[in-house]
């Protein structure tokens, strides 16, 4: 019904299409440029102007980038990345929904202590204690580790927040029901919270995953072996210092390989993507 | 709020808390902890004992005007990406909002740059701006401007901004459309029949509607134009021209990793963590009020 | 005031027809209400005239002026929504002068005429108040007093009374009707409660699919209903329809017998024989639910004091013929000869 609203009359209407598409060209242009950049050869981008259309060095520099890179290869530390943005995901999802669960579904002593602990971590991003975390992560040596890029990203309870604010949501009939029922309490929560959850923490872990995935100085401090570099921050270590020519085809096909996950995520799962943007945000 | 069921026990409960707590003690409360201890002491030079100074280093943060500078910095940095990205989202949004058919195409094309990390912006934006091989510098020569954000510390805060400023447009427009299409078609269409044209009805209906909205993008974009913008300035400036682009969250990484200041850096770390918890609280009284108008 | 002239409007959007093609010449002060069931394209049509939505085909005029491609804050229209589209932003004050401060009437003379709407619509005490501190009513007030301060030349309603509960509709009806008499401005009101309609219009526009199915005043349409379709809308409890050949009639196909014209006689002594289902009694009057012998249900209204006979007796039912309805295959009307 609303085509026919008052500003839709005529010429408007076409001038609504073409801000919009001036607007997204302009927003692309960016990518544009890198993905052509990405299928072009090194002689092509150094005499400037790059050509703005594609070339035919795709296969060439996509190859060469997962498979030798520049410090190590952009298929390893595309691996790298995924462990790192899984774990992450995966790591706060698990021990936020167990949290959340005691929290919301017991009574026990300290129980408002431990709320508010949570409440005081819900803002506070790695960035700002980065040194002493660094520390703590270097005494336990676990630098250059899995664990090392996890941990310490998942020490916040923002998603522990998320879910006590959900389970509040669900009808206290069904907790009585499967007390009736004769349910124990881990039961409960596999087979009645669990279920009805699956749509939050599907939208939770595209949040999380791009989070992990988008990850910079945190594996930019830790990660001192090339073999664990993940690729957001590898990107920045294949220029080379000094006045050497960076290999730019290669550095743009990483940066094309760096985005296309979380834009896949992103733009196939866009529900739940804005769904979970809109609930952590609450 | 409380929930009326609740099961037996605290041996369970206290072992569901058991990993959160276990964590985010060791890799959250222990490391804001140390930042805290640590900018109380000035470490010697060998690194072997460190001397207490009480509030010593923050008295010399404040009296050093590199850091003053930063400060300023961050506030200009900030305060640019804010307004440009929500003012860019807010102009898409409200054309997208005037269509029916057709938005959903738009928004999916849109929110792609939520999606690329900050650092891989910075790359992008540097890549299109480099001096030797840039397209936009390119073509700014043509024009007969000499870009180099390399040395020039106006054009390197323009980069760093619009960069940072790109990646965030699709946070905010997704926010300003919701919010723009929560306001009753019937309030809109109330106001053209009173009179109002496009702009009056902007500035008098949707813009107090829309207030809520703004105020909550406002105080999370300042928040992430504070600290997930490292990446942006690590990949493109590093900080320079001079200081140019030093924020305070690349300051403290600078000092406190480059430059193994750890007391100095620590204070700056608890300087950050009380604006970040002042920023909190500013966005905590406002989700109270947001409900009314 | 004004006259207002739709002339065969056409909308249709993307490849639905909403709108047909209706015409109607409306008077200077006239009320004219247009009545339908939803979706036959009623709040279509207003909103053409409000200039929410563009006119397909045909012409829309007021006081002769071609009104199709004119902004509708150019027409000089006010319109009272359904939900009131108060601005929640702004005071009861605010939302009846915004109109006047846009057209940048002096701060005097807007403060003197909102006085006087809300004078007329005893809203003086709340002038101060949000839209969401206000009861049902009271904002309903307000959307009216924001029509009038405008001293429009046609006032819209596009279903004002439907958020209310019953008994104030009731209310707002009269007030509604008193109002626009004092004011005698020239109204398009649009329902779909065929008593608001009665009740409130100088003429009314049946409306059926996107059809005008008849346009008259309320008592000639409900005396004289143009189609099947009109007859079976206006009048409550609705007009009872009966094949023609169970009553051994031809020419026609369809017989219709409002309710209010049939009454009770001895078994076999009428029209028709059925037995009785049940019996509403509402006090002033008594409605009886009956089986016809072909298997048709037929509604009959007799006065609350007449006796009424036992469930599952069976009764002859009576009526004068000249005031049966005939319709064709078509559903539209057919005249009695005479």
């Amino acid at each position: 019904m609303r085509d026919g609203m008052v500003e839709n009359r005529g010429a408007g209407h076409w001038f609504t299409h073409i801000g919009l598409t001036i607007g997204v060209l302009v927003i692309f242009f960016p990518i544009w440029l890198a993905f052509v950049a990405s299928t072009v050869s090194q002689p092509e981008i150094v005499s400037p102007p790059m050509p703005l259309l594609p070339g035919d060095q795709f296969f060439e520099n996509y190859r060469k980038a997962l498979v030798s890179g520049v410090n190590a290869p952009v298929a390893l530390m595309l691996a790298n990345s995924l462990v790192m943005a899984v774990g992450i995901a995966v790591g706060k999802i698990v021990i936020s929904l167990l949290s959340a669960f005691a929290i919301v579904y017991f009574r026990f002593p300290g129980r408002r202590l431990f709320f508010w602990l949570i409440f005081l971590t819900l803002m506070l991003p790695v960035e700002v204690r980065i040194v002493p975390t660094y520390e703590v992560v270097a005494s336990f040596g676990m630098l250059n580790s899995y664990s090392g890029l996890i941990f310490p990203l998942i020490a916040s309870a923002t998603a522990t927040f998320l879910f006590r604010q959900f389970f509040m949501t669900v009808p206290d009939e069904l907790a009585e029901a499967a007390r009736v029922d004769g349910a124990r309490p881990m039961r409960f929560f596999w087979d009645i919270l669990l279920p009805m959850s699956r749509t939050n923490i599907a939208a939770l872990f595209v949040i999380l995953f791009i989070y992990g995935w988008n990850q910079y100085l945190w594996p930019l401090l830790i990660t001192t072996d090339p073999s664990m570099n993940t690729i957001v921050m590898g990107i920045k270590q294949m220029f080379p210092s000094g006045d050497d020519v960076a290999d730019w085809p290669v550095i743009m096909a990483t940066s094309i390989l760096a985005m296309l996950p979380p834009v896949i995520v992103v733009v196939s799962m866009q529900k739940l993507f804005i769904r979970g943007l809109v609930d952590s945000e609450k | 709020m409380e929930k009326r069921v609740t099961f037996k026990g605290w041996l369970l409960p206290m072992l569901l808390l058991l990993p959160q707590v276990i964590i985010t003690a060791v890799f959250f409360f222990y490391p804001a902890g140390q930042a805290v201890w640590q900018s109380l002491f000035i470490p010697d030079p060998f690194g072997l004992s460190s001397r207490f100074v009480g509030l010593g280093n923050f008295e010399y943060l404040l009296g050093d005007p590199y850091y003053r500078a930063s400060f300023v910095t961050t506030a200009v940095f900030s305060g640019l990406v804010t307004l440009v990205s929500m003012g860019v989202a807010l102009y898409l949004a409200v054309l997208a909002d005037r269509l029916i058919k057709g938005s959903g195409t738009y928004r999916a094309l849109l929110i792609w740059p939520y999606a690329v990390a900050p650092a891989v912006a910075g790359v992008l934006w540097m890549f299109m701006f480099n001096t030797r091989v840039g397209v936009v510098a390119w073509y700014l020569g043509l024009l007969g401007y000499d870009w180099n954000h390399v040395l020039n510390e106006g054009e390197a805060m323009g980069l760093v901004v619009v960069a940072s400023a790109w990646g965030r447009i699709s946070y905010n427009f997704l926010f300003f459309l919701a919010g723009l299409q929560a306001i009753p078609r019937s309030v809109i269409e109330a106001a053209a029949i009173d009179g109002a044209r496009f702009w009056t009805r902007f500035r008098t209906i949707v813009w107090p509607l829309l207030s809520p909205t703004t105020f909550f993008l406002l105080v999370v974009n300042v928040v992430y134009a504070f600290f997930e913008t490292f990446g942006v300035i690590h990949t493109i400036t590093s900080g320079g021209p001079q200081q140019a682009t030093t924020i305070l969250v690349y300051k403290v990484f600078k000092d406190g990793f480059v430059g193994q200041d750890l007391g100095g850096s620590a204070a700056q770390s608890v300087i950050l963590l009380v604006l970040v918890g002042l920023l909190t609280v500013v966005q905590f009284k406002f989700i109270e009020r947001r409900v009314h108008y | 005031m004004a006259t207002l002239t739709i002339t065969d409007v056409k909308k249709t959007f993307g490849k639905t027809d909403v709108i047909h093609g209706v015409s109607i010449d409306v008077a200077e002060g006239e009320f004219i209400v247009i009545v339908g069931p939803s979706g036959c394209g009623k709040s279509t049509l207003l909103r053409m005239v409000a200039g929410l939505e563009t006119v397909t085909s045909g012409e829309i005029t007021i006081d002769g002026r071609r009104m199709n491609d004119v902004e509708p804050m150019d027409r000089n229209i006010a319109m009272v929504f359904q939900n009131y589209a108060l601005y929640p932003h702004m005071s009861v004050f605010d939302n009846m002068a915004y109109g006047l401060k846009i057209a940048g009437t002096p701060k005097a003379e807007i403060a003197e005429r909102v006085a006087q709407a809300a004078q007329m619509l005893q809203l003086e005490p709340y002038m101060g108040r949000k839209p969401r501190e206000l009861s049902g009513g009271q904002r309903q007030r307000v959307a009216m007093g924001r029509a009038i301060v405008r001293k429009p030349s046609v006032f819209l309603f596009d279903e004002p009374l439907s958020n209310l509960d019953a008994k104030l509709r009731v209310q707002m009806r009269l007030e509604i009707k008193e109002l626009q008499k004092r004011l005698g401005i020239t109204s398009l009101y649009v329902t779909h409660d065929q008593v608001e309609a009665m009740t409130l219009a100088d003429r009314m526009i049946v409306m059926n699919a996107g059809r005008a199915d008849q346009i008259g005043a309320p008592l000639e349409v409900y005396a004289n209903p143009a189609t099947e379709f009109v007859a079976g809308f206006i009048g409550s409890p609705a007009t009872n329809f009966l094949a023609a050949e169970t009553l051994g009639r031809s020419g026609v196909a369809r017989i219709g017998v409002r309710p209010e014209n049939a009454s009770l006689v001895a078994p076999d002594q009428g029209l028709a024989n059925g037995t009785l289902l049940f019996a509403e009694a509402l006090g002033a009057e008594t409605l009886l639910h009956l089986r016809l012998t072909g298997g048709e249900m037929f509604t009959l209204r007799q006065d609350g004091t007449a006796p009424v006979p036992a469930e599952g007796e069976t009764c002859g039912i009576g009526w004068d013929r000249v005031r049966e309805l005939w319709f064709d295959h078509g559903g539209n009307r057919v005249r009695q000869a005479g």
